[in-house]
């Protein structure tokens, strides 16, 4: 701030002591004045941005078929309805995907269907018993860690839970 | 290091020299406040170009959703009442001190040789402002802006040859629709901006290689733009985005209820920098409309246009310019005596007509009941409780319609909320909200955690609303 005034005072030599005093203090309050006016614009600017908008964020369980039709360690691709809105829209139905597992001691794990490299859409490769990722290569295992990369994260799982025999797929957990 | 970059910036774009050059820029020893208008006005446009650019990233134009996305901005989002409000005092404040400017460039004679192209620019850049007012207004998807975009739709609509172009280019034969709005929004945002791009820089190269216009006889030496009259142009725009601010954080943006294309009571009325031309065209009935609605105006433009081949007389103090000074009292006058007209005779339009047509606070949808909290129609609804009004805010900012409906409007997954007073008390509701699978068994809802202001004013909200 103090270069910026500096900058500004030499810009025109003033002639005299006193005209100088005048001038550094004409300096000091022109840039204090649109520092101010700067500040109260940029606030609310960096407010309206930076700041997290009311969105949806509960919790919405689909359903996603009959629990039984699971097989252990056999990963099924399962396709459910979600409702999907950010801000101010109205939830509108898309149908989304998941690779769904059942562990040999009845627990079900839903993977999200985007290898955590760049988000491509990968398949269960049975021969090879591992998922793998065709735009780079990234693998993992049936427990959805990483086998090969570029991928780092294991596998994004969404909520499950079962009800009356139902499978239902809830919200993806964060970390 | 800053020494540095100023210095590669000098040596690649001669940044600093330009600058120094500016901000040295001769004025003549006569200027003084009263040349301070242009420059406020030149920032009251980049305020509203950034509270635009703002507004815009987040604000989608078609029918509903307008309205929808603004409610959003205005009570989802930190710091968009703020941002929503400076925009729309803005746009009043830009006008007035445009005008002032235009008046005072007028008064001193600034127009003349060399500066008529300048003047001229002036003109088209004063057309685009109120095309701006004009667009923008008819944006928010409220009840007010979509009867006045019927009404200014149809006025362009019934000019000879010139309404058929209008009609198409808005597509506004007919109802108005998604196409209408979205072009509408679409010349605000990026059709007027891009020539008041071109014309401003146009009008400022003008001004900076011909200089302020000397006061008549003022053979003083010139003396320097900066500091003095740098100071005088920094405290005015200071003062002018001090009362901006004040307006601001005081007075909301009127917003409307949801643009309901079936109300009949609704009397739509313009800005009120557009009064006076809605006062004038009350002359003009029938037939005789266009004469009021196009040749007037178009006539009063060519006539500004013309001012400086009109008046090439050698500079006169300001003082002795009778002419130019009657000129401007009388469009004062006659501006004043419209504008209050329009003021006087038309009814509040805060107020619907007749009140019986008025829909109870109940029954609104709670995104309408959520939008009264930021409008002036607040004060003039007495009888909606304060309560209702941000259990309706709780409400929407939740989005409990995703899954829930209440009067008519919101998703059928969960139960219909109309008359849950009468299946459920309050105790029932907040240990519900708190975890409704324990209070509800096989229930998908959510447990919300609320404020225990939110909750108490959700409950009560909700236990007003009437049974079907």
């Amino acid at each position: 701030m103090k270069n910026v005034c500096m900058e500004l005072s030499r810009t025109a030599p003033a002639e005299d002591l006193e005209s100088l005093g005048r001038r550094r203090f004409h300096v000091v309050l022109i840039t204090g004045l649109w520092g101010v006016i700067g500040a109260a614009l940029a606030t609310p600017a960096a407010l309206f941005f930076l700041t997290t908008p009311a969105n949806r964020s509960k919790a919405k369980w689909s359903a996603a078929g009959e629990a039984s039709k699971l097989q252990p360690n056999v990963p099924a691709l399962v396709t459910f309805q979600r409702e999907r809105g950010g801000g101010w829209s109205p939830a509108a139905k898309e149908t989304v995907t998941a690779w769904v597992v059942e562990s040999p001691d009845r627990n079900i794990t839903a993977f999200s269907p985007k290898c955590t490299h760049l988000g491509c859409a990968y398949h269960w490769a049975n021969a090879d018993r591992r998922f793998v990722c065709p735009c780079h290569g990234s693998q993992f295992g049936i427990d959805g860690h990483v086998l090969r990369g570029p991928a780092t994260r294991p596998l994004d799982r969404y909520e499950t839970k079962v009800e009356a025999g139902k499978l239902l797929i809830g919200p993806l957990r964060t970390a | 290091m800053m020494r540095q970059l100023a210095v590669w910036l000098e040596t690649r774009a001669g940044s600093g020299s330009l600058l120094r050059r500016l901000l040295n820029s001769e004025v003549p020893a006569s200027a003084g406040w009263p040349q301070v208008f242009g420059g406020v006005a030149l920032f009251a446009i980049l305020v509203q170009a950034f509270t635009g650019v703002l507004l815009a990233l987040n604000f989608a134009a078609p029918p509903g959703e307008n309205y929808k996305s603004l409610v959003y901005i205005i009570n989802g989002m930190t710091a968009g009442k703020i941002i929503h409000n400076m925009h729309y005092w803005g746009a009043s404040l830009l006008v007035v001190v445009v005008v002032a400017h235009m008046i005072q460039v007028f008064l001193y004679g600034a127009y003349k040789k060399p500066r008529e192209l300048t003047w001229i620019a002036g003109v088209a850049l004063l057309l685009l402002t109120l095309g701006f007012g004009l667009t923008g207004y008819l944006l928010p998807g409220d009840n007010a802006s979509y009867w006045r975009a019927v009404v200014v739709t149809q006025i362009a609509g019934h000019v000879p040859l010139a309404g058929d172009v209008a009609n198409r280019l808005l597509v506004s034969t007919g109802d108005l629709g998604a196409l209408t709005f979205t072009r509408l929004f679409g010349i605000h945002v990026l059709v007027l901006p891009a020539f008041t791009v071109l014309l401003l820089a146009l009008h400022i190269a003008l001004v900076c290689k011909h200089g302020y216009a000397p006061a008549a006889g003022d053979i003083r030496p010139k003396k320097r733009y900066f500091t003095g009259q740098a100071l005088r142009d920094t405290l005015a725009i200071f003062v002018a985005f001090a009362a901006l601010s004040l307006l601001t954080f005081l007075i909301a943006a009127p917003l409307d209820r949801l643009a309901d294309p079936a109300d009949t009571s609704f009397i739509p009325r313009p800005e009120w920098y557009f009064l006076f031309l809605f006062e004038t065209l009350k002359f003009f009935s029938g037939s005789l409309e266009f004469v009021g609605s196009a040749v007037l105006p178009t006539a009063a433009i060519v006539a500004l246009i013309l001012v400086p081949f009109i008046d090439k007389r050698p500079t006169l103090r300001v003082a002795r310019r009778t002419v130019a000074i009657g000129v401007v009292v009388l469009a004062c006058i006659a501006w004043t005596t419209l504008t209050a007209a329009a003021v006087l005779t038309s009814p509040n339009p805060a107020v619907h007509a007749p009140s019986g047509e008025h829909t109870a606070w109940t029954r609104l949808a709670p995104e309408e009941l959520a939008a009264i909290a930021g409008s002036p129609q607040r004060a003039a609804l007495k009888d909606v409780p304060d309560f209702a009004i941000q259990g309706a805010i709780v409400y929407t900012t939740n989005h409990c319609d995703a899954c829930h409906r209440v009067n008519g409007q919101g998703g059928k997954v969960g139960p219909p909320l109309n008359g849950v007073a009468a299946r459920r008390d309050r105790d029932w509701l907040q240990r519900h909200f708190a975890d409704p699978q324990k209070v509800s068994p096989g229930s998908i809802m959510p447990k919300y955690k609320f404020s225990p202001r939110d909750l108490d004013q959700i409950t009560r909200y909700l236990l007003e609303l009437p049974g079907n």
